[in-house]
């Protein structure tokens, strides 16, 4: 590996071993850190910088049928902690991914998230069948896309047409590999178009997608952006996110979700999984760090092993626990230790409550 | 060897007319870098509010001596985030990637080159003229800025090209004009066979089309710097695109951050620059929406 620099990891706690695995529908993974869509491309330029075999996998770039030039430039804003981009969804299409970028993944041993968009649930549909016979670890469905069919709507904010694409992609994707939907967060209520997708037929959930916003520029006095909106991303959303991980995690217990928005550190990763996220991906601050997905890795491990966690798994949604949920601070009665396992937690009537299942 | 990113310390930064020039130790850089590549940093610090990176073309490379590797650059002002920069001290640590980007091309044979830099842009020339003058070439520079403040290297370029051509737009230090109003002059009396140029997009344009009118409508090969707004320097935003011309003919959307900053002046679709022209490999019709995120 060349020279992998990692800013401030915490200090390891060398006695506590920790088990960093994860599943996400079918997809068991060493790891829980992911990098986002259009945050990595499709892994290579950040090879230099991250053991992209070690950590869960690369989010690709939202891939379509076509390709696609994007939108003209300004592209970015840079704003308070976040950045507003209006990309466009640039790429070569879905051919030339598969004939180039996927199987430099697939040398690598890297887990490719295969991120599709489309404008038309066809096209969806057409994307997830060319990924049969792929070695896709997992297909991400970004249904922040405006429907062309629809007016321009965008498929992620109707219950209805996010689940016709699902259930589409569910249908013709390879069946062992899991399909997640990308939920927008600009809905009144995410958790009905939460339950939309899992009802068509989603694996699990990928919260949160970018969420739109503008800049206009005090000197021209015309927006910043050429596309006049962008997305915004990075740590200023932070909070929107986790409360769309929360909200679903509290709604659909047995739904796996992987959080996303602003993560920074292994801290900020604990925090979505605290709040029901069985995996985070990381975007907005590669661009800060390149090194980012392995530091945050390593710094939730830490996190991890500082508190006595033993396995990433037990955290998943604690959270959630009621607040009455202690350990007792009085020494226990004497007379026959109960057998408490590492997991467990007592709350004030003396009843253990493990989290071996997300409570 | 690939870019690295490193913890840098700064070891100084000087005021040099309206610039200031930060020298960096940054070990793995130095080594590695060729004249036209750059460095994207972090600012604000690892909890800061400013995420995108900034990127500076590197001016001059030390990698021997007591601190191992150093790279110094030359930047002014312009916001808050150069403003940070300007703001650090020796001994403080700057995140650094590097080096980056495509360098200048250098030709196979000894030839006659013209190297044209614009304000700060005229940083990165000076180690261009280094490896074209081991390689025998002949260097004559033309420097131009706003006003003689903003002119960079006008000592180095005295010392180590066959002339040196100077314009202001002010007129307070050489010709009172621009760059491109003494480029056809100069390229005749040197007989130049290439272009470099580094500086602001108008800057550039303005030098193409010169150069691609020389010798009477002959044309010669120019090699330009661009300048596009980038947030990552490394090639996973898609953030720093022009519309470049390939080999195949086809113009696409190009990041100039791995596939530049330096293009042949040629493969630039100058009069789009800014817009994604209709012949643009997919390019989306007028009129359909784009809304995708
Ligand atoms: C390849 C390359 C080489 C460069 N070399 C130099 C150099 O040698 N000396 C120098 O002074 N400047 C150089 N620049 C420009 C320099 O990157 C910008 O001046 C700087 O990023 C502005 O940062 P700011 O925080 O002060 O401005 P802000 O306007 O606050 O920056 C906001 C965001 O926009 C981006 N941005 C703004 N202006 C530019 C710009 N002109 N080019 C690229 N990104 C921009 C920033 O990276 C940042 O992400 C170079 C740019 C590129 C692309
Ligand atoms: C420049 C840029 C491009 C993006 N492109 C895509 C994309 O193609 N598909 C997608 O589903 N999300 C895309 N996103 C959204 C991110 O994957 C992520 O959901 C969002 O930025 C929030 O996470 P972050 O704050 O960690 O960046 C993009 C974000 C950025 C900043
Ligand atoms: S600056 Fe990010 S792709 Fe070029």
């Amino acid at each position: 590996m060349p020279d992998v620099v990692l800013r401030t990891t915490g200090a390891d706690s060398p006695d506590v071993e920790v088990d960093m695995s994860t599943t996400l529908g079918s997809l068991d993974v060493p790891d829980p850190v992911f990098t986002a869509s259009g945050c990595a491309a499709a892994g290579l330029e950040l090879a230099p910088f991250n053991d992209l075999t070690a950590i869960g996998g690369v989010v690709t770039k939202s891939i379509q049928l076509a390709a696609r030039s994007g939108r003209p430039t300004p592209r970015m804003a840079e704003t308070p902690s976040g950045m507003l981009n209006s990309i466009g969804l640039q790429g070569p299409g879905i051919d030339v991914f598969l004939d180039r970028d996927r199987p430099w993944l697939e040398e690598q041993g890297v887990r490719a998230v295969v991120s599709i968009a489309g404008g038309s649930v066809d096209e969806f549909a057409k994307l997830a069948g060319k990924l049969r016979g792929q070695p896709v670890a997992l297909i991400e469905v970004n249904i922040s896309c405006p429907n062309v069919e629809d007016r321009g709507q965008v498929f992620a904010c109707d219950p209805n047409a996010a689940a016709a694409v699902i259930q589409a992609v569910r249908r013709t994707a390879p069946s062992q590999v899991p399909v997640f939907a990308k939920l927008s967060p600009d809905v009144t209520d995410i958790v009905s178009i939460a339950r939309a997708c899992v009802g068509a037929g989603a694996d699990g959930l990928s919260l949160i997608n970018t969420t739109l916003g503008m800049v206009i520029d005090p000197e021209t006095m015309r927006p910043t952006l050429a596309g006049v909106t962008g997305g915004l991303s990075g740590p200023a959303i932070r909070p929107l996110a986790l409360r769309c991980v929360w909200q679903v995690h509290a709604a659909l217990p047995d739904t796996p979700l992987m959080g996303i928005g602003g993560i920074r550190s292994g801290t900020d990763a604990l925090e979505f999984i605290l709040a029901g996220a069985s995996a985070v991906q990381v975007g907005t601050v590669i661009f800060n760090d390149p090194s980012a997905p392995t530091r945050i890795s390593h710094e939730l491990r830490a996190a991890l092993a500082a508190r006595g966690i033993a396995r990433l798994r037990d955290v998943i949604g604690l959270a959630h626990r009621p607040p009455q949920l202690r350990v007792p601070e009085t020494p226990d009665p004497p007379g026959d230790e109960p057998v408490i396992p590492d997991t467990a937690v007592v709350d004030r009537s003396g009843h253990v409550v493990t989290f071996e299942d997300a409570p | 060897m690939p870019a690295v990113q490193v913890r840098g310390e700064v070891l100084s930064v000087k005021q040099t007319g309206a610039y200031l020039a930060m020298t960096l130790v940054a070990s793995g850089i130095a080594e590695q870098t060729r004249p036209g590549q750059f460095v994207a940093l972090a600012v604000s610090g690892d909890d800061g509010s400013m995420l995108l990176r900034r990127a500076f073309s590197i001016h001059q490379v030390a990698s021997r001596g007591v601190y191992g590797g150093t790279i110094e650059f030359i930047f002014s002002v312009s916001g808050k985030g150069t403003a940070w920069l300007a703001g650090r001290h020796p001994h403080d640590p700057v995140d650094v990637v590097g080096p980056l980007g495509r360098p200048f091309a250098l030709p196979k044979d000894p030839a006659n080159c013209v190297l044209v830099g614009g304000g700060y842009g005229a940083a990165p020339l000076f180690m261009l003229a280094d490896a074209l003058r081991k390689r025998g070439c002949r260097v004559d520079f033309v420097l131009g800025a706003a006003n003689a403040d903003r002119l960079f290297g006008a000592l180095d370029a005295k010392r180590m090209a066959a002339t040196v051509a100077f314009t202001t737009d002010d007129g307070s230090y050489g010709e009172e004009g621009r760059v491109s109003d003494v480029l056809p002059g100069v390229i005749d009396r040197v007989r130049a066979d290439v272009v470099y140029a580094c500086g602001p997009m108008a800057m550039l344009e303005a030098v193409y089309a010169v150069s691609a009118e020389a010798y009477g409508g002959a044309g010669i090969p120019t090699q330009v710097a661009v300048e596009e707004s980038m947030a990552c320097g490394i090639g996973v935003c898609m953030t720093c695109v022009l519309p470049v011309i390939g080999d195949d003919g086809q113009t696409r959307m190009v990041r100039s951050c791995v596939e530049g900053p330096v293009f042949a002046g040629d493969r630039i679709r100058w009069d789009a620059l800014g817009t994604v022209p209709a012949d643009t490999v997919g390019a989306i019709a007028a009129g359909a929406t784009t809304a995708a995120r």
